[in-house]
């Protein structure tokens, strides 16, 4: 088992015939995801390396039966690829692209809510999501996320930062923890699926026995997070939450992540998530050792 | 991006949204030129990016040229907080009857846009909040329906603006909208929202904050860009094309990727240091990346260590070291580098660094976050 996607799911990729779309979508090819098609508008009838490009998401998901689509275009167009894919029924969209308008985002998903209930959208400005063994959709390194084992202990990652999902499934393949699904949601204010969406999931996933989480300075989604853990997860947790020392006022790289008026601070976060039973650690790698006591404790 | 409060007028009048006739003086003679055109009596306003402007004495009334010009001559130059005056704003005074608040924003829990309405305006929103926070209506609305005259009109009677300034505020509320989306904004907050005697409505203060992220549809933003207040730091990394914060630190940070680099900061300060800075790289490190972060760190004096925490991902190790002799070879540094590189193929780059034959007083490898955060934090700390 694993959360929203797994050796099932067939992806195409808006963009293959783009250098992010052709670098990232091969290379998730090669880790043994169903990458089964491309699309760019014009380049329909050609292939990259074997996969064939379509012109429209429509024509890719009659040709293909791909439930999965994979969004690497540059901000102006990422909003119309993104409801193109749900308008062609695509369930599962992971769209990557940085610098997406906060008007568009909102727009974008409101409309999703309203006319296409049934697709989920991971991202913008989010590293993908990789079950490992199974499916790896984005531009994580897949061969730094340590697969799950039968008979163990295994643990769901969800993350707001890039690099720092990175840093969480590396601290875990040092330990020898093997993960289930690991989500990176992304950085901008308005992410398509929130914790609490994956949170939920990992809950009802049995192959799942615990989880870390990622968070940031920025808006509310971590408290949000904590009062979701307090009423509905009871698999164990550890956290990590960056931005300690940022000014306030300043968007530190992402743009969700800002301290405005006294609101989104580090300190609030971690607080209420420890409020919620949530072991916290005061950097990514007291996460995963507070992760590896846990482990340890369960099994 | 803030834009200083006379932007964010002219801003608001693409838009149509009324402000008083004024305009903007980098000296006392076009101070005077402006208040002569705006006619008389005029308010001199410092243009600076910090609250309790008025209080500083950075805001004062002038009935003809010879006040203006006194003041004008007093507010440009002086320093409020920190922030040297170096424009002002000189408007024609408006008679104020009442004075109310009116805010757009986009509510990241709610996922839809915000308004905040009240007829208590003039004031600090926080305090009203605080206060009586029954006096601030807020209304979410759906970004794909937008707002509609009518139900702006609805916020101004729940929000108990008075029948007469009822008309002019749901007008203004409509055009502040379109600001607000169509303008890109991420707030567009105008406070006070005044009702003069004569019965009209309009914006007296503009506090405008630019989504970044639609740059590249707004090319009139260009203007805003050139007088954004940055370091001199900020600026050789803004050339640069570096993801760049100038803080106070000695501890010069360098990164790659956003969370990473705030989690640097974090550990930094979390072993006893302080950061100089915010720097992320991005998730390549390439030899000119490298070196161009190098150069803005080294620019900036207080840097008494440089602590570069590269974790690759896509980015192999041995790529990332590559990157860093070869920028070392082209910048001559003033403070030593702790280095961790970790993730994939992290132990070839580590050989390549140590196989450059870089003097350890150049560069010290850690294999470690923790551990390369306490040696650079040592080094700064003159220990």
């Amino acid at each position: 088992m694993a959360i929203f996607v797994n050796q099932d799911t067939k992806v195409i990729v808006q963009g293959l015939t783009g250098g992010q779309g052709k670098y990232h979508g091969l290379r998730n090819k090669a880790y043994g995801t169903q990458v089964v098609g491309g699309v760019t508008p014009g380049k329909g009838g050609t292939d990259v390396e074997g996969i064939p490009v379509f012109n429209s998401v429509a024509e890719a998901v009659a040709a293909t039966g791909a439930n999965a689509s994979f969004i690497a275009v540059p901000p102006k167009a990422a909003s119309a690829a993104i409801l193109e894919a749900a308008a062609a029924g695509i369930a599962f969209i992971v769209c990557i692209t940085e610098g997406i308008p906060a008007q568009d985002e909102a727009k974008v998903f409101n409309t999703l809510v309203r006319d296409y209930p049934k697709t989920r959208l991971l991202g913008p400005n989010c590293p993908g999501i990789i079950s490992p063994g199974k499916c790896n959709i984005g531009i994580t390194a897949g061969e730094i996320a340590e697969l799950p084992k039968a008979g163990k202990k295994n643990v769901g990652i969800v993350s707001r930062s890039g690099t720092l999902t990175y840093q969480a499934l590396y601290e875990l393949k040092q330990r020898g923890i093997g993960v289930s699904t690991c989500v990176g949601i992304g950085g901008d204010p308005v992410p398509g699926t929130n914790f609490i969406d994956c949170l939920r999931e990992f809950q009802n996933d049995p192959e799942t026995d615990a989880i870390i989480m990622i968070g940031e300075i920025g808006g509310s989604a971590e408290e949000e997070a904590a009062e979701f853990i307090k009423a509905n997860v009871t698999k164990p947790m550890s956290a990590y939450i960056a931005g300690v020392t940022a000014p306030a006022g300043k968007k530190m790289g992402h743009a969700g992540a800002i301290v405005s008026g006294g609101k989104g601070t580090a300190q609030g976060k971690m607080d209420a998530l420890r409020a919620a039973g949530v072991k916290v650690g005061l950097n990514p790698t007291e996460a995963g050792d507070l992760m590896a006591e846990i482990i340890k404790s369960i099994s | 991006m803030d834009l200083f409060e006379y932007q964010g007028k002219q801003y608001f009048a693409r838009f149509d949204i009324p402000v008083s006739p004024g305009g903007a003086a980098d000296t006392v003679d076009e101070a005077v030129k402006v208040a002569d055109a705006s006619g008389y009596p005029v308010v001199v306003k410092a243009q600076v990016q910090v609250g309790g402007r008025g209080k500083a004495g950075g805001i004062k009334l002038a009935n003809n040229a010879e006040e203006t010009r006194f003041h004008a001559n007093n507010i440009l130059g002086m320093d409020i907080k920190g922030h040297v005056v170096k424009r002002v704003w000189v408007e024609h005074a408006s008679d104020i009857e009442e004075e109310y608040y009116a805010s757009f924003t986009l509510d990241r829990a709610a996922k839809k846009h915000l308004l905040m309405l009240s007829a208590q305006g003039g004031v600090e929103i926080e305090e009203v909040a605080e206060k009586d926070p029954d006096a601030i209506i807020k209304l979410h609305i759906d970004p794909v329906d937008g707002l509609s005259a009518a139900a702006a009109h609805k916020a101004a009677v729940d929000a108990k603006i008075p029948a007469k300034a009822l008309d002019g505020v749901a007008k203004i509320l409509v055009q502040l909208y379109r600001c607000f989306t169509e303008g890109d904004c991420d707030l567009a907050e105008i406070n006070p929202l005044i009702l003069k005697p004569t019965g009209e409505v309009h914006a007296l203060d503009a506090k405008v904050s630019l989504d970044d992220n639609a740059d590249f549809r707004h090319p009139e933003w260009a203007e805003y860009r050139a007088t954004e207040e940055l370091d001199s730091r900020e600026q050789l990394a803004r050339t640069h094309g570096l993801q760049y914060i100038g803080l106070d630190g000695t501890v010069g940070i360098i990164a790659n990727g956003a969370g990473l680099a705030m989690s640097t900061l974090d550990v930094v300060n979390q072993v006893g240091g302080t950061a100089a800075n915010f720097l992320d790289i991005g998730g390549g490190a390439n030899a000119d990346v490298m070196a161009a972060a190098l150069e803005v760190i080294n620019f900036d004096d207080k840097v008494t260590s440089i602590f570069i925490n590269i974790f690759g991902g896509i980015t192999r190790g041995e790529e990332v070291a590559k990157g860093i002799v070869e920028a070392l070879s082209r910048v001559t540094l003033k403070a030593p580098i702790v280095i961790r590189l970790d993730g994939t193929n992290a132990e070839e780059g580590r050989k390549i660094l140590a196989d450059a034959g870089i003097p350890e007083s150049t560069l010290i490898s850690k294999p470690t976050m923790l551990e390369a955060a306490r040696a650079a934090v040592a080094i700064s700390n003159g220990k």
